[in-house]
């Protein structure tokens, strides 16, 4: 039960997206359309629970037995960094259709804050390894949902009036912003 | 040649001021300003790991194979950053733990990877240390002032200074999460209104 309201509190409550504010330049970069904001999503949700997986492994059994937790943030990026290109290059070979869906991107997912989010808050909140499936999957699902549904959003914006100035960067932060307030509702849930 | 370094100097403070101009390290700008400390204390940090960085980067540019500078850039900020996290630790404790997990996350933050990329890849060490360190002020300015706004009127309250009368009822909506994006986008339509009206050219995309 406990991993459900983790679940729940993962995807909706703390979005790591509109709540937490992790992996916006992505977000506003790929959300122009629906079809780049889906493959990126799906990337998303690969990538991070992997990198959860291999973060964590590093994590307790070499950096903490160790005493080594100063090299947190070296080994991760580095981690996060080898995996995507791992990742890549498997994906290339076994499936093609896999990789010309998600290929493109793949590479903008090593500067996406998201992933090394989801493996920071998995080491600070020192989850065990069911826990930290449940998170960071949950946080990934959360983080693919509120892409899809702003450039869903996004996709509108383009046919209509909006002020000279507003035009761009800033509408889709305001829009974001009251995205950002509906999710509040799901406050009272967990 | 002097000019060269007075006009980057100075371009980080206007011309390229990030996050506005450059629409780069969003999520920092976002997650760390609920007040004008933490946005200061954050910038000050981005600051230090841009302008080392670059100066790094640039002395090691014709060393660095092109094929995998990425990886290298990463593992020179990452060190930088490691050393800004302990450093914090030790003489501001109270501030790291409030900032949490966005310091180590400078590490990802677009702005310091761009400018490894997009400056000290192609400069000397010196001009892209005064590339980093201008970009790095401008961007501690900009934090700072979205910081005071949301501060300001969501909390009534300046560096934790009482500044509006007691009357004034706080919005609290600034501080909480939707009121970081509606800052940033209305400050991001402000400063277009003011270029338009200057007859500048858009460099925000």
């Amino acid at each position: 039960m406990d991993l459900f309201y983790l679940a729940i509190s993962a995807t909706f409550v703390n979005n790591i997206l509109l709540a937490q504010y992790l992996g916006n330049c992505p977000f506003l970069g790929v959300s122009k359309k629906l079809e780049t904001a889906l493959g990126m999503a799906v990337a998303v949700v690969f990538v991070t629970v992997m990198a959860a997986i291999f973060t964590w492994a590093v994590f307790t059994f070499v950096l903490v037995p160790y005493n080594l937790e100063f090299l947190q943030t070296l080994s991760f990026i580095l981690i996060i960094a080898s995996l995507v290109q791992l990742v890549e290059i498997i994906i290339k070979k076994q499936s093609r259709m896999l990789y010309n869906a998600l290929g493109v991107y793949l590479p903008l997912i090593t500067t996406n804050c998201a992933v090394m989010g989801v493996a920071l808050l998995v080491a600070k909140k020192e989850y065990n390894f069911l826990e930290m499936l449940v998170f960071s999957s949950t946080s990934a699902v959360g983080y693919g949902l509120a892409l899809i549904l702003f450039a869903g959003i996004r996709e509108r914006l383009v046919i209509s009036a909006v002020p000279k100035s507003l035009q761009g960067t800033s509408i889709a932060l305001i829009t974001a912003g009251i995205m950002a307030l509906a999710f509040i509702g799901f406050q009272g849930m967990a | 040649m002097a000019n060269t370094y007075i006009d980057t100097l100075t371009a980080g403070l206007w011309k390229r001021i990030p996050p506005f101009r450059l629409v780069l390290g969003l999520c920092p700008a976002l997650a760390v300003t609920m007040s004008a400390e933490n946005g200061l204390g954050m910038g000050l940090a981005t600051a230090f790991v841009v302008t080392l960085s670059n100066g790094a980067i640039s002395a090691l540019r014709n060393v660095i194979p092109s094929k995998v500078r990425i990886a290298a850039y990463i593992v020179i900020i990452a060190t930088l950053v490691s050393i800004v996290e302990i450093l914090m630790k030790a003489f501001f404790f109270q501030l790291s733990q409030q900032l949490g997990i966005y310091i180590p996350l400078i590490v990802v933050n677009c702005i310091v990877l761009g400018r490894a990329e997009g400056f000290a890849a192609k400069n000397p060490p010196l001009l892209s240390m005064i590339d980093g360190f201008s970009i790095g002020i401008g961007y501690a300015l900009s934090l700072t002032l979205v910081g005071s706004l949301r501060e300001i009127f969501g909390a009534g309250t300046w560096f934790g200074i009482a500044v509006l009368p007691a009357s004034f009822e706080p919005m609290t909506f600034l501080v909480s999460a939707p009121g970081a994006f509606v800052t940033l986008g209305i400050l991001l339509a402000v400063q277009n209104l003011f270029s338009r009206w200057r007859g500048e050219k858009f460099i925000q995309g």
